[in-house]
């Protein structure tokens, strides 16, 4: 059908075409068929990813749909695409969030709507690019282009503090990014010059060289992550950029640096990974019980969500860290719901900030009398954010518990607080703002959601409760894949 | 007695040049009508392209008694400078008429500072390379200086000069020794004799000090950099424009010449010189441009930086290092005629663009020129998809190559650095309100094409830099064989 374009190539590039599409038809007076149009280039986007989840493999670890063609021959670089088990989820997620963000900031947006459009459109492409890429380059440029809508999109839109937070936003992950970068050239001479992520895979390396290029990953990875205590950009992004900005941070770019985790630093570099695994499980734990702790005492929801996705990310590195397929899987699995779980939470709070222009839980109070349909929704989300069973949230934070106590019980002890204080931060929040008397004028003036926020949150609300009832089609396509990376990790690179 | 006529085809365009720049000069003298100098000039330099093209072959030539050398990578850094000049030239011409430099003499002495870049490029003798580098230097003294009730236009000229001598009497005085302890100014010659190993290494690493110092300043790298944020800032910007493009690429060739044609087997003296000059150029070019509010200023200190990168590649003394250098200057020259372009491009109906908050809410205004804007920014901060990221990474590749994988983290740390200013270019242009008092602008459409041309280069290049590296890597190999 699609002869000499890949799926993945189109799920690429439709998006960034039908971004760029806009920009140039774009012009703030038409601001409606922009809309149109970025709904129908993110529903397009969406449509082309839909094969690579029903065309996809389960029974094999290769990488599949695989696209290769020269790029840069001198340099050896390669425009070289492929998915397994692991990337692939996360094209699917990314394309549906960018339908979702395309509509929540339908009628909100009035000012340089092209521009905005535009922009989360070039951004969904280029993060599937980071998902799809199976060159170090062709990776590297991905993971770097998508700082640069992400940040106009938080300078632009965001809220009065925008300049800073976005001025810190594409800093701190420059810095992880550039010393990556110095790794990615080491690796292309120490493998005979190839920038071919599987062919790192298979490159022996000593151990100072495995150190080193941990901590070279680390950087990159970990800020993106982001790990404590390089998770300080993350609540000043969340808090000033705009609701969509907010879904995509939390929904998908977080995903990336997890994502390297598995793709870079446990494959390239395994005997470093089992070497510093005290290290990350250290982290993962403090960002579990302390962020958790921080995130208690928020008075601004975005921050409090904000804190609690930095608690939730370190789950999925405390997973990923365990070495055992239950752990790497619920740490994926905990990536995609926490995609859903956030991606819902934000925009429930932008739903509130639309009506009543305050983020902050003191303003708040009694919603459920003026937005039933609403609390509704938000409890739902709620729950699932404190991990309560039959929602997303929980099948991905039990799993990676039960993996951790396969290795560690007092892992599994300090992981496993995560339900309480997940569940202490997210119900009191949802107490304050849902429940009790009408606080306020402003609250009682509260309309209840229109359709087309309906229509958003309902697909969310599918989503969670579907993968929380009957995760089996999540984990299936992972299987083959994680356990081939986990059979490969277990091999030392020493010895070769 | 008989003088042997030396092959004049390999220096045609230079010929060429000087010939039409005599006559450009007259047809002024007899005209009002400046144009016909705008338009000639256009000419010559497009005329001096072909010849260029036509007159090239692949094998190196030498002529003048081996005194002038005609290559690839000759070849193609000249027909960047032409480029780069005949873009520099368009873009300045609305900024000069309406500041009443619309002269014959502007144009006279931009094509007199070509050909003085043509002679560096093409020099194969120290003193060739010398009276190249002072043509082009005389002629961009004197343009500095084009303004001349601007108080600060010849202050900055006056600074270029005292400070322009003094180099190239270091540069002189290195020369000299060299000669002392070789017996022969030709670049090849000399080479020969230093592989064979000379008595006096004392005398050879003095004249590499002074010789490098020398290059330093005409570069513009730390220690010697006090004058390019002066001069940048002072001279009117489409001078700056101009200074801070083409001449670039005859720099580049003259390190090249002077440390790799000439003082190859001494590239253990050399090398470790060039790494303090780089990491001091990166380190001072970075800091320093956080501070500054005036863009021509900022851009100066970037230059400063960028310079020490490029000094990183040629460091690095392998070929890999020689066409990554090359790479980056091209992508420099390029990045930078799009910025200063645009500032001189602003710079209409009375308004001066240089302060940084001239360029606020740009994007209200005219998107398209502040994408532009952003994407010259973006891929100076090595960016990708911008070709400004293929530079560093061709360069970075180049030094874990050789071994020098240290100072490939320094690099990138200090880009990091460097990242936040051009972020807050990009800032002023996206983020910021526009000012109430901006001026209308009178758009002028074949700028603003060759802008557009210029900004979606870099992203084209970005996106595909193979014929580039390609170009440049042929060129360094049909040079160096």
């Amino acid at each position: 059908m699609f002869e000499g374009i890949g799926l993945i190539s189109l799920a690429i590039w439709v998006p960034i075409l039908a971004g760029v599409l806009i920009l140039v038809t774009g012009g703030d007076k038409n601001a409606d068929g922009q809309r149109t149009l970025a709904l129908i280039g993110s529903v397009l986007g969406f449509l082309v990813a839909i094969p690579l989840w029903t065309g996809f493999d389960a029974s094999t670890s290769a990488m599949q749909f695989g696209e290769a063609a020269e790029w840069v021959p001198m340099f050896n670089i390669h425009y070289r695409l492929g998915v397994d088990g692991i990337s692939m989820p996360f094209i699917l997620l990314n394309s549906f969030t960018t339908v979702l963000v395309v509509l929540a900031g339908w009628e909100v947006i009035k000012d340089k709507v092209a521009q905005y459009m535009a922009a989360f459109l070039i951004q969904s492409g280029l993060l599937n690019g980071v998902f799809g890429a199976l060159d170090g380059v062709l990776f590297y440029v991905f993971f770097e282009a998508m700082l640069i809508p992400l940040y106009l999109i938080i300078g632009m839109w965001g809220g009065p503090n925008r300049v800073y937070a976005a001025i810190k936003f594409f800093l701190y992950t420059l810095l992880g990014s550039l010393l990556m970068l110095v790794a990615l050239v080491y690796l292309y001479f120490q493998s005979g010059g190839s920038f071919e992520i599987l062919t790192w895979h298979k490159l022996p390396l000593a151990m100072t060289a495995q150190i080193l290029l941990f901590v070279a990953f680390f950087f990159a990875f970990a800020v993106k992550v982001p790990m404590w205590p390089v998770h300080t950009w993350l609540p000043d992004a969340h808090v000033e950029a705009p609701t969509g900005g907010s879904v995509v941070l939390a929904a998908i770019t977080l995903k990336v640096g997890a994502y390297g985790f598995l793709r870079f630093i446990l494959p390239i570099v395994p005997d470093a990974a089992h070497e510093l695994t005290w290290l990350i499980v250290t982290l993962s734990l403090i960002a579990v019980v302390y962020i958790g702790l921080v995130a208690l005492v928020q008075a601004d929801m975005k921050k409090l969500i904000a804190y609690s996705s930095i608690a939730h990310m370190g789950f999925v590195t405390l997973g990923f860290f365990l070495f055992n397929p239950l752990g790497v899987e619920g740490g994926l699995i905990q990536m995609i719901s926490h995609g859903f779980v956030s991606a819902a939470m934000f925009l429930c709070v932008g739903v509130m900030y639309d009506r009543v222009h305050s983020r902050q839980i003191a303003d708040y109070g009694g919603v459920a009398n003026t937005m039933p349909r609403f609390a509704a929704f938000f409890m739902l989300f709620a729950m699932a954010n404190a991990g309560l069973p039959a929602t997303s949230g929980f099948v991905g934070e039990f799993m990676v518990v039960l993996g951790a106590v396969q290795v560690n019980f007092w892992w599994a002890f300090l992981a496993a607080t995560t339900l309480i204080f997940g569940a202490a931060y997210t119900l009191w929040m949802v107490k304050r703002v849902v429940f009790g008397p009408v606080a306020n004028a402003h609250v009682a003036g509260m309309k209840d959601i229109n359709s087309r926020e309906f229509v958003v949150l309902g697909l969310l609300a599918l989503c969670v409760l579907g993968m929380g009832v009957y995760p089996l089609p999540f984990t299936e396509v992972m299987h083959a894949s994680v356990n081939n990376l986990l059979e490969h990790v277990a091999h030392s690179k020493l010895a070769y | 007695m008989m003088f042997p006529v030396p092959d004049l085809l390999p220096a045609l365009p230079e010929i060429f040049v000087l010939g039409m720049a005599c006559a450009i000069l007259l047809v002024d003298v007899f005209t009002r009508e400046r144009n016909y100098a705008y338009v000639l000039t256009l000419a010559t330099l497009l005329g001096a392209a072909a010849i260029t093209v036509f007159t090239s072959v692949p094998q190196v030539q030498t002529t003048f008694g081996g005194q002038f050398i005609d290559d690839a990578m000759g070849d193609v850094l000249k027909l960047m400078a032409y480029l780069a000049a005949m873009t520099a030239v368009v873009y300045s011409r609305n900024y000069l008429g309406e500041r009443g430099l619309f002269k014959g003499e502007f144009f006279v002495l931009a094509l007199f500072a070509v050909l003085g870049m043509m002679v560096m490029i093409s020099a194969n003798h120290f003193l060739v390379l010398y009276v190249g580098l002072e043509l082009l230097s005389l002629s961009l003294y004197a343009m500095v200086a084009l303004q001349r009730e601007s108080k600060q236009a010849t202050e900055a000229a006056m600074k270029y000069f005292v400070l322009g001598a003094l180099a190239s009497g270091l540069l002189l005085y290195g020369m000299s020794m060299l000669y002392g302890l070789t017996g022969t100014l030709e670049l090849p010659r000399m080479a020969a004799i230093l592989q064979d190993g000379v008595k006096d290494t004392m005398i050879l690493a003095f004249g590499i000090v002074f010789i490098v110092a020398g290059l330093g300043f005409k570069l513009g790298v730390a220690p010697f950099h006090m004058w390019v944020p002066d001069i940048y800032q002072g001279a009117p910007s489409a001078v700056t424009l101009f200074i801070g493009t083409a001449p670039k690429l005859a720099a580049f060739a003259f390190t090249m010449r002077l440390l790799v044609d000439g003082l190859h087997p001494a590239v253990g003296d050399w090398q470790g010189m060039l790494a303090i000059m780089a990491v001091l150029s990166l380190a001072i070019g970075n800091l320093a441009a956080i501070m500054q509010t005036n863009i021509k200023r900022m851009l100066a200190y970037s230059t400063i930086s960028h310079m020490g990168f490029l000094l990183l590649g040629i460091l690095s003394g392998t070929f890999a290092g020689y066409s990554a250098a090359m790479f980056y200057v091209i992508a420099y020259v390029l990045m930078s005629l799009g910025s200063f372009g645009l500032v001189v491009y602003l710079s209409q109906n009375g308004l001066e663009a240089e302060h940084l908050d001239d360029f606020k809410g740009l994007n209200s205004r005219h998107p398209w020129l502040a994408a532009l804007m952003a994407i010259l920014m973006f891929s100076m901060a090595g960016i990708p998809p911008f070709v400004g990221f293929y530079a560093k990474l061709a360069i970075l590749q180049s030094l874990v190559g050789a071994g020098f994988l240290w100072l490939a983290v320094v690099a990138v740390m200090f880009s990091l650095i460097g990242a936040f200013y051009y972020l807050r270019v990009v800032k002023i242009l996206y983020f910021d309100a526009p000012r109430a008092d901006a001026p209308a602008m009178t758009p002028a459409f074949d700028i603003q094409a060759l802008l557009s041309a210029n900004g979606l280069a870099v992203l084209a290049l970005g996106i595909l830099p193979q014929p580039l590296i390609t170009l440049c890597t042929y060129a360094m190999q049909m040079t160096l064989q």
